[in-house]
């Protein structure tokens, strides 16, 4: 796996990965997608729309059930990617990788409320139980 | 995992090959190992190999057992002679389904398979039917095991099990003793998948051996292990129903669509009055509506004519297959013509609705030949 320092965390199961200066990735967790099961298709925002940390951007259906998905943080999106649009399995194949959903440009800072790795996984594993 | 759950004699085979097990019907069964689509396309293009030993099996012997079948059960029992298979519902005085099952004839008796979560309830009432006939139940269920291997490379795989004998005798819904890799098993050629492929039924000492040989033999030709959620998926393409979702005691096997199943001219039965009162106009009608691409319809779902609820969903999922959400599910007799446009409601706030014209059973055919 990839180094999980960049990485933040939501306690509803997305990440964000900053990339640049002012952007970043945005997607759901390995837990996230472990629980979901197989990702049947996703709905995402157009390019353009403007986000705000904590407000729902889309959802996930999978074979279990159809879940929201809520922002990280606030800003624009800049970007979807187009290979979980067509390939929705990619999401639990490699959720913190090439399953990345979608690229914000980021205003400011990261909020300050995020989880870091550790802090986030303790959180899931508490979750599952 | 629940301690009061049941294991099937291979779990620990299961949980070896990555299976994510989780309780149905009283078991730890598996219900993926790694992705029910990747399971699901598997057996549609290759094959794939289930472990359904939750599954009930039980013994009718006797000079009566004829009689006591046909009582107990909708279908002709009359009509089977050794070697076939038939799939019948059997019923309360009311009409309504107790469950849904297959009866096996053999040369000295009968086999009936039997839903795993239905387990307790039938031989309740099977025994309760028994009175009055010279005939005896031998409860099997715990020292079985089912594995079923599904797909269009299903036969081939377990014909190079059996060098002796050959397999395409055995049609459809036939069934024949034989020995699987020397294992000595009932070899059926039936499934609730859509596919073509073998039901195996052996002692449970031998499940592990039987497991690993098929998937040894089958290796060349793409088979998987395939959990619960691949054959949910598939039997919904195929136009099963599901008892528990899609049949109940609440249900009756001709509102089902079951009507196929339902041999009134074969004398009394239980539910025979019910069911021959209701023959030709039953109050509701099971239907299957197909929807877009990015819709999901689930259990439960209300189904309308514009603006009228009609019905509800009672089985719904993608179909990996067909690239569709799928629904089966009850609505009123009127609304059932196969074209008719009908909605299904996905979600209440906001609203969210899909259009859903009603198709014809099963949403799946598997390419002859």
């Amino acid at each position: 796996m990839a180094d999980m320092s960049a990485y933040r965390f939501t306690k509803t199961h997305e990440w964000v990965k900053p990339e640049g200066s002012d952007e970043a990735l945005v997607g759901i967790t390995d837990h996230a997608q472990a629980q979901l099961g197989d990702v049947i298709f996703l709905e995402l925002p157009a390019q353009g729309a403007r986000l705000s940390a904590g407000g729902r951007f889309g959802a996930v259906e999978s074979v279990k059930a159809a879940s929201d998905l809520y922002s990280p943080v606030s800003g624009e999106v800049v970007a979807i990617n187009s290979e979980v649009s067509s390939s929705p399995e990619l999401v639990n194949q490699d959720p913190q990788g090439r399953g990345w959903l979608i690229r914000v440009r980021v205003d400011g800072d990261l909020p300050r409320d995020l989880l870091d790795s550790a802090a986030y996984d303790s959180f899931a594993e508490a979750d599952t139980h | 995992m629940s301690a009061n759950l049941k294991s099937v004699p291979l779990e620990a085979v299961h949980r070896a090959a990555g299976g994510q097990l989780v309780a149905f019907a009283g078991y730890s069964m598996p219900l993926h190992y790694g992705s029910i689509r990747a399971e699901h396309l598997a057996v549609r293009l290759r094959a794939g190999l289930f472990d359904v030993s939750h599954m009930g099996e039980v013994n009718v012997t006797g000079p009566g057992a004829l009689g006591f079948l046909q009582e107990l059960v909708t279908n002709d029992v009359a009509k089977l002679t050794p070697g076939r298979a038939l799939y019948t519902v059997m019923c309360r005085p009311d009409g309504g389904i107790v469950d849904d099952l297959l009866v096996y004839r053999d040369e000295d008796g009968y086999m009936c398979v039997v839903n795993a979560a239905r387990h307790d309830v039938d031989l309740d009432w099977m025994g309760q039917c028994l009175a009055g006939h010279q005939a005896q139940l031998e409860d099997v269920s715990a020292e079985t095991v089912l594995l079923a291997v599904q797909g269009p490379e299903a036969t081939g795989i377990v014909q190079s099990l059996c060098p002796e004998a050959d397999l395409s005798q055995i049609r459809y819904y036939h069934h024949r003793h034989g020995e699987v890799g020397g294992i000595p098993a009932r070899i059926s050629r039936t499934g609730y998948t859509g596919e073509d492929g073998f039901e195996l039924y052996v002692e449970a000492s031998h499940a592990r051996e039987l497991w690993s040989k098929v998937l040894e033999a089958g290796q060349p030709r793409g088979i998987v292990p395939a959990g619960l959620g691949a054959r949910d998926t598939l039997r919904l393409e195929a136009g099963f129903r599901l008892y528990g979702q899609d049949i109940g005691e609440d249900t009756d096997p001709l509102s089902a669509g079951l009507g196929w199943v339902v041999k009134l001219g074969k004398g009394t039965f239980n539910g025979s009055d019910s069911l021959g009162r209701i023959s030709g106009s039953p109050p509701r009608a099971f239907v299957g509506l197909r929807l877009g691409a990015r819709e999901v319809p689930r259990h439960g779902y209300p189904i309308y004519r514009s603006s009228r609820q009609v019905g509800e969903v009672t089985s719904g999922s993608f179909g990996f297959t067909v690239g569709a959400g799928l629904a089966m599910g009850y609505v009123d007799p009127e609304v059932s013509a196969v074209g008719t446009e009908l909605r299904v409601r996905l979600r209440s706030d906001p609203e969210q609705w899909a259009t859903a014209p009603v198709v014809a059973l099963p949403f799946y055919q598997r390419p002859p030949g």
